[in-house]
């Protein structure tokens, strides 16, 4: 399997393979089985932002290190119509769409390493990162 | 890919085979809530023993179906969370109110059962539950009485056969 894996974001299903995706290479990595479970939600939750929110936008997943560390890199960007108040779609529960506003708050706290990007008008980039322990 | 549903006595079973896709997730929904009304079922039981990941839209889609379904009658027992699911679920603090939960099928059903029998008493005091408590968890007891007979007994109304929604103070 190539180091990094690339998974366009325009449908339910894609949101799925996307998360399998994530979840092979992180077995790849030496992640455990709990772990292989925080990091494909935190991969849906955030490919499912895509969607519902940008309508598409892809995924790329791939392996990545720091010092001595190593661990799975998740990019999610789309060129939808960006988020106004990052602090505020940060917050736990808000949501502009009926959701539960779980997703970019719980994807934080599940997740090593993450930070938003978002601009009005151009879209929005998610990277986050686990790091194996 | 479509869920496909099981009926099992006073129940139906649902079998949430991979991740659902909204339009999966709304034709469970309508099927389940169709099917309720059919076969006057009480309680519905959804295996997500396949999902692997159960997140937030998962969760607000899961909790809706139950919701749905109380309206109809019916009470939603959730089997086959996994462990990992479900402390990824606590982590971001996704609960499903209004829904039992069980580790297995044979569980989930010995809870319904429990369930309906609770019910049952509190209705109809003057029929005695001939039997219900030993029979085995796996296959559920049929009622004493039909549904239709239980309520004619107690407010006298001609009940077409069709499924027309329940009134509401029979739900739980
Ligand atoms: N990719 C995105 N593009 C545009 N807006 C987004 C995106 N992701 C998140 N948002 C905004 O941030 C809010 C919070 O997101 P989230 O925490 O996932 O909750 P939810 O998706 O349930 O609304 C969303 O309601 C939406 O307004
Ligand atoms: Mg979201």
């Amino acid at each position: 399997m190539a180091d990094e894996s690339r998974i366009n974001i325009s449908n339910a299903g894609e949101i799925v393979t996307a998360r399998q995706q994530g979840r092979m290479l992180a077995v790849q990595l030496g992640f455990d089985g709990s772990e292989l479970t925080v990091i494909a939600t935190a991969i849906s939750e955030i490919a499912r932002n895509i969607l519902e929110h940008a309508k598409d936008g892809e995924v790329v997943i791939s392996q990545c290190y720091h010092r001595r560390k190593c661990g799975i890199c998740v990019v999610a960007r789309d060129f939808g119509p960006g988020i106004t108040d990052i602090d505020q779609a940060m917050q736990y529960g808000y949501s502009t769409h009926k959701g539960l506003g779980i997703g970019l708050p719980g994807t934080k706290l599940l997740m090593d390493e993450f930070h938003i990007v978002s601009v009005v008008g151009e879209g929005t980039t998610v990277t986050m990162k686990k790091w194996r322990h | 890919m479509q869920v496909p549903i099981l009926k099992q006595g006073n129940y139906l079973i649902a079998s949430v085979q991979s991740a659902l896709s909204d339009d999966d997730l709304r034709l469970l929904r309508a099927d389940l809530s169709d099917r309720v009304g059919r076969f006057r079922s009480t309680g519905v039981i959804i295996d997500v023993t396949a999902l692997d990941v159960i997140d937030s839209f998962a969760t607000r889609t899961l909790q809706s179906v139950a919701q749905m379904l109380k309206l109809r009658g019916a009470y939603t027992v959730i089997v086959g969370i996994r462990p990992d699911v479900a402390f990824v679920m606590v982590q971001l603090g996704l609960t499903l109110a209004d829904v039992g939960a069980a580790l297995d099928l044979e569980e989930a059903l010995a809870n319904l059962n429990l369930r309906r029998r609770n019910l049952h008493e509190h209705r109809v005091m003057h029929i005695g539950e001939a039997g219900g408590g030993s029979r085995a968890a796996g296959a559920p007891s049929p009622p004493p009485l039909s549904r239709a007979h239980r309520r004619r007994d107690k407010d006298e109304q001609p009940r077409s056969g069709h499924a027309s929604p329940r009134s509401v103070e029979h739900g739980r």
